[in-house]
C-alpha cells in the first residue's frame, strides 16, 4: 500500500499528491512516469512523475479530475493509501549537454514539463518556461516554476493574468527575438504539442514532446499506447514517452485519445450516481 | 477388465448457444463415477508411451490406476510429484499433441482422457482435502524470481520446499501471469490460479506485485540486495502486429491488449470494473493459435454477432489446441482459413471498418515444416468489421536484458538458456519458460522452471 503523505489543491480541478513510494523514488527520473490503481475494480491510469523525492522515498503525481478514476483519486485525502503503484515507467529525458532551453506547459502539462525544468537548471541551462491556461484561475506551479528556471513566461487564452495569448505567441517572439535554444520540450495537449512543433520545425529547433496515451500495463504488453513516429509504431510506455515533435503524427494520435470516449463518459456517470447514493444508475 | 469402449467419456459442457453468451467454465468436469469409468479404459501398459509424451514425465498410468481403484487424493499426490499445477495442466495442456497423442488407445478409437482425469484428480483434491503443511527446513539463502506466471511459480515452489527464502517480483497487480492476463475465466477460472499461487505462498513464498524488474530494480542490484541467484520467467510479453496499413486505427487491438483487458481488468463486468473493451458487431481475431481461439470465444462472449478466426494455413496447420477449436466452432465462431490480412479499413474519423484480405493456397514446405501460403492473385475482398484482433504470436519483452549487462539473448529477443537447465550467461542467472522459448505452452513453462529450480539449488550449494 502507498501512502499519501502530503495533498495540495492547485487549482479547482488539478490536486496534487506526494505517495510513499521509497524504491520508485529511489530510481525516478524526469520524463518517467507511475501507473496506480486506487481500488480493486479501478482501472489503471499512468500519471507522469512530477516530482520526486529520494530522501523522503516519496513521488509527487499532479493530474486533473477528468474521469472516474481521477476524480475517486481527488477525493482521497492525507493517510489514505492508493491500493497500486508501480514504476518509475518509461525512458528518462534525455536532458544531458543541453545549453538553453524552452519549457512549454499547456494548462496540466506544466505540471510534468516541471521536474524537466527543474533538471535541466540543475544541470546549469539557462531555461526559459512558457505556461499556458485557460484563465488565470488555473494557473499552477506558477513559484515552483520560476525557481527552476531563467524566465517564466505565463500567459492566458482569456487574457485574464494581463498577457493574452497561446504559448506559441511568446515561443515565436522569443525566438525571433534572437534567443537560440538548442532544444524546446513542449508538453500539454496533443494540440499544442502539434502547434509547438509544426512552429519549431520551422526554425529547425530540436522539440521534445511527451505522450501520454491509453495503456494498461506499462511494459510493452498491451501495445495499446502505440504512436506512430517517424513512419514507424512505437510503443510510448517502453519507447517513450519522450518523442521526437516533429516525428509524431499528431493527427493519429488524438484520434486514438477518443477511442474510449463515450465509455469513459458512462463509467463518470455511473460514479457520479453512486456519489449522490443513487443505485443502479 | 479394462473399459473397451472406443470413445473417451464424455465430460459435461456448457451448452453452446448459453456458454457463448457467459464468461463462466465450458467444461464441467468428470464425477467421481465419469473419472472411474474413464480411468479404466487404460491399459496399464508395460512401455508407458504417455509418460514420455509428457514434458514433465508424470507417471500417468500409476495415476490414472489410482483414479480407478477410486484413490483420488493418492491420484493427486502422484501427479504431483513431478506436475506442480495439476488442476491448470489437466485444463490447458495440449494433450493431443503430448501423452494423449502416444496412447496406445488411440490407435483404435480415443486416447484416455488423460487431461480429463488430471483435472478431476486435481479438482477432487482441492475440494475434498486441505492441503497439507510441508515442514521445510529454511537454508537462509535468497533466491529471486522474476515473474509470476506457470515458470516463476513452479521454480519457487520447488526452491522453497528446497528450503530457500524466494521471492517473486511480479509486475501486474496480481500474480499469476499469463494465467491470469492470458488465458479466460471460460476455460481457466481464476479462482483455481488464485489456488495454486496460495499454495505456494502457504510454503513461504513472498510475491511482491507491482515490481518491474530492469525499472525499479536491475538484475544486478538484486544481486547486491542479497539474492544468491535469480530465475527469469517474465513471460513472452510483447505483441507482435503486421505491419500492414491501419493497424493504429481504433477498434485494432493486439490479442494481449484485449485479453488483458477482459480477464485481468475484468472488461466484461464494465462499467463495474472500471476498464473497458471495445468490441464491434463484427471482429476479425487473426491467427490460429490458443490465444487466438480465446480472443474470438472472448469477443463472442462480449455481445458480437460475427467473430472471425482469419488464419493464413488451413485448419491442419492450426497451432491451436483441438477441444479450442471444437469449442469454438460450436459457439459459432466463423473459420476464414487460407486468408490473410493485406489492410486495414478506417473511416474518415479514424475507426476501423473492414479488413481488406487476400486467399491464400498452400505450397512446399517452409522451415517449419508446414506447408508455406502463397497468396492467390486478384482474391482481394473485404471483410467488414469493426475491430480486429492480432494474434499472431509474441516476443520477449526487452525491459530485463536491455538492463542487464552479460546477459545473452537471440536475435529475436529470447534469452539464451542451457535447456536442461537454465543457465544464462550470466553468473546466477536462470532463465525459463516463453521468456527462453518464446510464446509456448504452460506445461513446457513450468517444466522448465522446474529444471532451474533443481539447477538453482545446485548452483548455490557448489558456491559454498
Amino acid at each position: 500500500m502507498f501512502r499519501i503523505i502530503r495533498k495540495q489543491i492547485l487549482n479547482s480541478s488539478v490536486k496534487l499528491l506526494e505517495v510513499e513510494a521509497p524504491l520508485i523514488a529511489r530510481k525516478a527520473e524526469p520524463g518517467q512516469f507511475i501507473i496506480l490503481r486506487v481500488c480493486d475494480e479501478g482501472e489503471r491510469i499512468p500519471l507522469t512523475i512530477a516530482d520526486y523525492n529520494r530522501e523522503k522515498g516519496t513521488i509527487t503525481i499532479i493530474f486533473q479530475e477528468v474521469g472516474k478514476t481521477t476524480k475517486l483519486l481527488g477525493t482521497l485525502e492525507e493517510g489514505d493509501t492508493l491500493l497500486d503503484f508501480v514504476g518509475p515507467l518509461g525512458v528518462a529525458s534525455h536532458l544531458e549537454g543541453v545549453k538553453k532551453a524552452a519549457v512549454i506547459g499547456g494548462g496540466l502539462g506544466t505540471a510534468i514539463a516541471f521536474p524537466q525544468a527543474k533538471k535541466l537548471h540543475s544541470l546549469g541551462a539557462e531555461v526559459d518556461v512558457i505556461a499556458g491556461f485557460r484563465n488565470k484561475d488555473l494557473i499552477i506551479l506558477e513559484e515552483e516554476l520560476k525557481s527552476a528556471s531563467s524566465r517564466v513566461f505565463i500567459t492566458t487564452d482569456d487574457g485574464s493574468n494581463g498577457n493574452k495569448g497561446f504559448v506559441t505567441d511568446v515561443l515565436k517572439r522569443l525566438i525571433e527575438e534572437g534567443n537560440k535554444y538548442d532544444m524546446v520540450i513542449a508538453i500539454g495537449p496533443l494540440i499544442m504539442m502539434k502547434v509547438v512543433s509544426n512552429l519549431t520545425k520551422q526554425y529547425g529547433i530540436k522539440t521534445i514532446i511527451s505522450m501520454n496515451p491509453v495503456m494498461i500495463d506499462g511494459t510493452g504488453m498491451c501495445g495499446g499506447c502505440r504512436v506512430t513516429v517517424g513512419g514507424k509504431t512505437k510503443f510510448a510506455c517502453v519507447d517513450g514517452p519522450d518523442f521526437d515533435g516533429h516525428e509524431v503524427d499528431f493527427d493519429e494520435a488524438m484520434r486514438r485519445q477518443l477511442m474510449y470516449k463515450k465509455e469513459e463518459k458512462d463509467s463518470l456517470d455511473k460514479h457520479k450516481c453512486r456519489m449522490r447514493g443513487v443505485d443502479n444508475a | 477388465m479394462p473399459n473397451m469402449s472406443p470413445k473417451k467419456v464424455q465430460m459435461p459442457e456448457q451448452d453452446p448457444n448459453i456458454r457463448n453468451k457467459n464468461f463462466l467454465e465450458v467444461a464441467l468436469g468428470y464425477t467421481e463415477d465419469m473419472a472411474k469409468e474413464e480411468a479404466q479404459r487404460c491399459l496399464q501398459c508395460k512401455h508407458r508411451p504417455c509418460v514420455e509424451g509428457c514434458p514433465v514425465n508424470v507417471q500417468i498410468p500409476d495415476f490414472i490406476k489410482l483414479v480407478a481403484e477410486g484413490k483420488f487424493a493418492e491420484a493427486y499426490e502422484k501427479i504431483k510429484e513431478t506436475n506442480s499445477l495439476p488442476a491448470i495442466c489437466g485444463r490447458v495442456c495440449p494433450q493431443e499433441s503430448q501423452c494423449e497423442q502416444l496412447c496406445v488407445r488411440a490407435k483404435k478409437g480415443e486416447p484416455v482422457g488423460i487431461g480429463r482425469l488430471e483435472r478431476f484428480a486435481a479438482d477432487w483434491y482441492m475440494a475434498n482435502k486441505d492441503s497439507q503443511e510441508v515442514k521445510i527446513e529454511k537454508l537462509n539463502k535468497k533466491v529471486a524470481i522474476v515473474g509470476s506466471g506457470p515458470a516463476g511459480i513452479s521454480c519457487a515452489g520447488d526452491l522453497a520446499k528446497m528450503g530457500y527464502d524466494v521471492t517473486i517480483f511480479e509486475a501486474f497487480h496480481t500474480p499469476g501471469g499469463v494465467l491470469m492476463y492470458g488465458i479466460p475465466e471460460f476455460r481457466l477460472p481464476k479462482s483455481l490460479v488464485q489456488k495454486e499461487i496460495d499454495t505456494v505462498k502457504k510454503l513461504g513464498v513472498d510475491i511482491k506485485t507491482n515490481m518491474v524488474i530492469g525499472k525499479v530494480f536491475t538484475l544486478d542490484e538484486l544481486m547486491e540486495e542479497g539474492f544468491e541467484a535469480i530465475f527469469i520467467g517474465s513471460g513472452a510479453g510483447l505483441p507482435s502486429f503486421m505491419n500492414i496499413e491501419g493497424e493504429n486505427l481504433n477498434g485494432v487491438y493486439s490479442a494481449n491488449e484485449f485479453l488483458t483487458r477482459i480477464n485481468l481488468m475484468k472488461a466484461y463486468k464494465f462499467p463495474d470494473c472500471d476498464t473497458p473493451v471495445k468490441v464491434g458487431k463484427s471482429v476479425a481475431v487473426v491467427g490460429g493459435g490458443n490465444v487466438a481461439m480465446d480472443a474470438a470465444r472472448s469477443a463472442k462472449r462480449l455481445g458480437a454477432e460475427n467473430v472471425y478466426i482469419v488464419y493464413r494455413r488451413s485448419e491442419s496447420e492450426m497451432p491451436a489446441r483441438l477441444e479450442e477449436v471444437h469449442h469454438a466452432k460450436e459457439e459459432g465462431i466463423i473459420f476464414k482459413l487460407l486468408t490473410n490480412p493485406t489492410k486495414i479499413i478506417g473511416t474518415e474519423d479514424g475507426w476501423v471498418k473492414g479488413m481488406e484480405c487476400i486467399e491464400m493456397e498452400l505450397g512446399e514446405p517452409d522451415a517449419s515444416g508446414r506447408r508455406r501460403p502463397v497468396p492467390k492473385k486478384g482474391s482481394e475482398h473485404i471483410l467488414e468489421v469493426e475491430t480486429i484482433v492480432i494474434a499472431i504470436g509474441q516476443s520477449p519483452n526487452p525491459l530485463i536484458t536491455s538492463t542487464t549487462p552479460g546477459l545473452d539473448t537471440q536475435k529475436w529477443g529470447g534469452i539464451v538458456a542451457h535447456e536442461e537447465t537454465g543457465a544464462t550467461s550470466k553468473i546466477g542467472v536462470f532463465a525459463g519458460g516463453d521468456a527462453v522459448t518464446g510464446a509456448a505452452t504452460v506445461i513446457l513453462a513450468m517444466g522448465a522452471g522446474k529444471k532451474a529450480a533443481k539447477a538453482i539449488d545446485e548452483y548455490i550449494k557448489n558456491k559454498q
